[in-house]
């Protein structure tokens, strides 16, 4: 396919993803905190019923790169896991999945914090 | 309700207030969110691509890989004073990719360093992006359960 | 002396001796700017944290009003203050080395009203000849407790106000000074008011009937027309909040949309400096009433003045429980003496 066009559909599920995200922010006065977890839930919800894997066909990392992403990464990791080893796999297979990235964000901060010192924006 | 000599219930105030409220310029908002979102994630694609087709990793690693770049990319510009100045525009649009959820653990560790290593950034870097893994993983571990269920049958 | 339902009245007239003010960077670029006596262009004021930094911003406008009074330390009988972090640790620690008394108080951004009530009080009670009234916020402590950490990037709302960074303290002395200056003349304690809003980022709306209700009975007990007073200036309502207060007491009959103001609204321009509904905090009120209204009376550009100073007594504890914010609005009639 051509890659432009792969890029344009990036482009616009991730935009529109976001944009969403905007109009509850506007809306309803929901805090980020309450934003990030209603996509993840959102995320994981629509992964189990299999509707957020054609997203995920669709728009690449504009499904996975938006916080709704994780929570395909964790519903997806829990049923390849379920699949894989049956009970275990429900403690197991959220947490593997996106192992990667959690780590990198607890790693990441911790040094951050070290090296810098808190701001006025 | 407490006394005042406002001739108004709380419902009739709150209306009046709603109805004051010059409410967020909508329009704006939504164009920035959209743009800030759509090239975040077309950078994640970006990094993704040079990570598959250039280093040729396997399609599972190369967006593992891309997910921690963004996640250093998000704590970077947090730990430069970037990050914030993006998110006052863009709203949404700095928040929702995983950057965002990066620059909610960086600043939250930022922000309490002051109250010590330990108990200031250990214990608060999570203060913002906590909920997110609480509810994440709880919400994958009911998916789990239900799957591991239909399947027995 | 009490009169009608709330307000009190000082028969010995306390002096506003002096006062004195210091501010952070944005409020310096502000277009109050040469009113301050202090501006400090590190928001960290040379210290580690931000509450450190209140801290000597807080001791900075003490020092710099007995440096102003003038007046040795050993002559203060005691101190009235307050701010608005947790357990007032900012006030706490000014006051640490400075061997005075100290009353603590907090009532949120009203803080600095309630302050000049109690010196005034005492003074004209004759217990105390000199006390000090200060009050101080920092954008940056103020922040990080009651919304989010501050390099989160999340948006500001239209409604939303910055906290002022910085202290505003007043000297109240007995009467028998020699100098000519403005006297506490009235004062009404307000009541709480908590029209059930619920949004911090629109506190003017939470604080407006607050005000109205001091206002409306202030005038009421003291029989004074709204003209009366050349200047009505409330703390910290912003663009939003001013104008639901003037909208209320129109209702009422009350026209002050010629003599009101709002300190929120004079410290930052809130276009330029992108501060959108205006300043909040209890350095609001202070560092402006200390810098620009002292001086307008000063220089007998006003004669009186009613300051009005609103606060929002909620904390993120009763926010996470769902309660709506409680509101308070205490007045303080001041005039030039004749």
């Amino acid at each position: 396919m051509d890659v432009l066009m792969i890029y344009l559909r990036v482009f616009f599920t991730g935009g529109i993803i976001c944009l969403i995200g905007q109009i509850l922010i506007d809306k309803t006065k929901l805090t980020p905190a309450r934003i990030l977890v209603v996509f993840v839930v959102t995320g994981a919800i629509l992964t189990s019923i299999g509707i957020y894997q054609h997203i995920i066909d669709f728009g690449k990392a504009g499904a996975s790169v938006p916080i709704s992403g994780f929570g395909y990464a964790l519903a997806k990791g829990v049923i390849t896991e379920v699949d894989k080893h049956g009970f275990l796999g429900i403690f197991t297979g959220g947490l593997v999945a996106t192992a990667a990235g959690v780590a990198a964000a607890i790693f990441f901060g911790y040094f951050a914090a070290l090296f810098s010192k808190p701001h006025i924006k | 309700m407490s006394y005042t000599k406002l001739n108004m219930t709380n419902e009739e105030y709150s209306e009046y207030v709603k109805e004051k409220e010059k409410t967020s310029p909508i329009v704006k908002d939504c164009l920035i969110a959209f743009l800030v979102g759509g090239l975040i994630c077309i950078i994640g694609q970006l990094i993704f691509d040079i990570f598959e087709k250039q280093y040729g990793f396997s399609f599972k690693n190369a967006s593992t890989y891309t997910t921690i770049s963004l996640i250093f990319i998000g704590a970077l510009l947090t730990a430069l004073r970037v990050y914030s100045k993006i998110g006052d525009k863009a709203g949404a649009g700095s928040i929702i990719p995983i950057t965002g959820f990066s620059n909610s653990i960086v600043s939250s560790a930022i922000e309490h360093k002051t109250e010590g290593v330990v108990m200031g950034i250990g214990a608060n870097m999570f203060k913002v992006a906590g909920p997110v893994l609480v509810y994440g993983v709880c919400s994958s571990m009911i998916i789990g359960f239900i799957y591991w269920l239909i399947k027995l049958f | 002396m009490k009169i009608g339902e709330q307000t009190l009245v000082f028969e010995k007239k306390p002096k506003i001796l002096n006062t004195a003010s210091i501010v952070g960077p944005k409020e310096s670029e502000g277009p109050l700017s040469i009113f301050f006596d202090h501006k400090i262009e590190d928001e960290l004021f040379g210290e580690e944290s931000f509450e450190k930094a209140e801290s000597k911003f807080t001791q900075a406008a003490i020092d710099a009003l007995l440096t102003k009074a003038p007046l040795d330390k050993y002559m203060v009988d005691c101190i009235f203050a307050g701010d608005l972090l947790n357990q007032c640790i900012a006030t706490g620690y000014a006051i640490r080395d400075s061997n005075i008394p100290l009353f603590g108080l907090y009532g949120a951004c009203s803080t600095f009203v309630e302050a000049l009530i109690l010196a005034s009080s005492f003074v004209n009670a004759g217990y105390y000849k000199r006390c000090i009234a200060t009050a101080s916020s920092h954008f940056g402590s103020a922040e990080r407790q009651f919304r989010l950490p501050l390099q989160q990037g999340s948006q500001r709302t239209p409604t939303q106000q910055w906290t002022v960074t910085g202290a505003g303290a007043a000297l109240v002395t007995h009467n028998n000074d020699r100098y000519k200056s403005p006297v506490v003349t009235h004062a009404t304690v307000g009541k709480i008011v908590d029209m059930g809003i619920k949004d911090v980022a629109n506190m003017g709306a939470a604080m407006a009937p607050a005000a109205f209700d001091t206002i409306l009975t202030h005038l009421e007990d003291t029989k004074r027309k709204a003209d009366y007073y050349d200047l009505i200036i409330t703390g910290d309502l912003g663009k939003m909040g001013s104008e639901i207060l003037i909208e209320l007491l129109q209702a009422k009959g009350i026209n002050i949309s010629t003599n009101h103001n709002d300190c929120g609204m004079l410290i930052y321009d809130l276009v330029s400096q992108d501060m959108h509904a205006g300043g909040s905090g209890c350095a609001c009120c202070a560092t402006v009433f200390s810098g620009y209204v002292y001086d307008l009376l000063k220089s007998k550009k006003i004669k009186n003045v009613l300051l009005v100073a609103t606060g929002a007594l909620m904390s993120p504890v009763s926010l996470g429980q769902g309660e709506s914010i409680p509101s308070i609005a205490h007045a303080v009639a001041i005039e030039t003496e004749v």
